[in-house]
């Protein structure tokens, strides 16, 4: 995301690799300074939050996906927004019957392109950050959702999915009474 | 046509920046003062609009007209509000505040991680472009009609 006088049709595009052992390089980090998988499972969500709120507002510009009626179109901005910042497109689906619960499956996870989890991190959600940018991208929109990882291609399932629950929609602020 | 000047509100009804071009009336009473007035206002505007709409709304943006000014109101789906006042007959305001909002709102301050949301915008980076995006709108024209 370079910043440019203009933005063109086409914003400037950084190879995915880049990006991808960027974040892994974050990651190692990570794992140096908190020598334990939990404390970095929940650093990353938390830059993924920050991650999240400033990243909503680059969608809405670039995308103008307008608000979201229900849960379902949330779930297709979501899609969207897979495709448009990491190039992949995810399914969604397992709904549960009260339909506030969805997954977002990954046949390939961009962030994990280049990984193998040795032995004693098996706790570790590598892209857990995603869940985070999930959950602050949500809250800036009234949306407060959860988001965590129940499949993950790391750990030797099929494919990377991201379970989605609605909790509940965050009102207006009301203007500060004039006592 | 003319822009007189520009308010820009987050989703807690903090003002993050007040710009003005021309203003040839002050409201005799601290910024402050008068963002809380403004925002009090668009607050009550909108639950009255949404209210007494007779067809189903679609949120995003608004417009009053008096015979003297018109005010303008675009706000995101993430609630940052933007209320720009015109002259009665000023074109393509809508357009030009999405542009204020894609082209410097979330350039220079989204993308500015030493910009904190939620607290009013210093970055000159910000000013300086947002008063060159206004000064180069068609609506801009440094006399009043």
């Amino acid at each position: 995301m370079s910043r440019q006088g203009l933005r063109p049709a086409d914003p400037k595009k950084v190879s995915g690799e880049l990006f991808t052992l960027t974040y892994g390089s974050l990651v190692a980090q990570l794992l140096k300074d908190y020598e334990n998988v939990d404390d970095v499972n929940r650093q990353l969500e938390r830059m993924g939050y920050n991650i999240g709120m400033r990243l909503i507002e680059d969608f809405l510009a670039r995308a103008n996906p307008g608000r979201c009626y229900d849960l379902r179109d949330t779930a297709d901005k979501i899609q969207q927004a897979f495709k448009l910042y990491l190039g992949v497109s995810p399914s969604i689906g397992s709904w549960n019957p009260g339909g506030d619960e969805f997954s977002v499956v990954l046949e390939t996870n961009p962030l994990a392109e280049f990984v193998e989890l040795p032995d004693h991190c098996l706790g570790l959600r590598y892209s857990n950050i995603l869940a985070g940018i999930i959950r602050g991208a949500c809250e800036m929109v009234q949306m407060e959702v959860m988001a965590w990882f129940i499949a993950d291609q790391l750990k030797g399932d099929n494919v990377t999915e991201i379970r989605i629950k609605f909790v509940k929609r965050l009102e207006d602020a009301i203007p500060a009474g004039e006592d | 046509m003319t822009i007189y000047n520009l308010y820009i509100f987050d989703r807690d009804g903090q003002m993050l920046y007040y710009g003005e071009w021309t203003r040839k009336k002050q409201s005799g009473m601290s910024r402050e003062e008068e963002a809380k007035l403004m925002y009090g206002m668009i607050f009550s505007i909108k639950s009255f609009v949404a209210k007494m709409s007779p067809v189903d709304l679609r949120e995003g943006y608004l417009t009053y007209c008096t015979n003297k000014y018109r005010l303008h109101l675009f706000e995101t789906p993430s609630r940052v509000k933007f209320v720009l006042n015109t002259d009665v007959g000023a074109q393509g305001i809508k357009e030009l505040l999405h542009q204020i909002f894609t082209q410097v709102y979330v350039e220079y301050v989204s993308f500015n991680p030493m910009c904190p949301l939620y607290k009013p915008i210093e970055s000159e980076l910000f000013i300086a472009k947002l008063d060159e995006v206004v000064r180069q709108s068609p609506a801009y024209a440094s006399r009043p009609a």
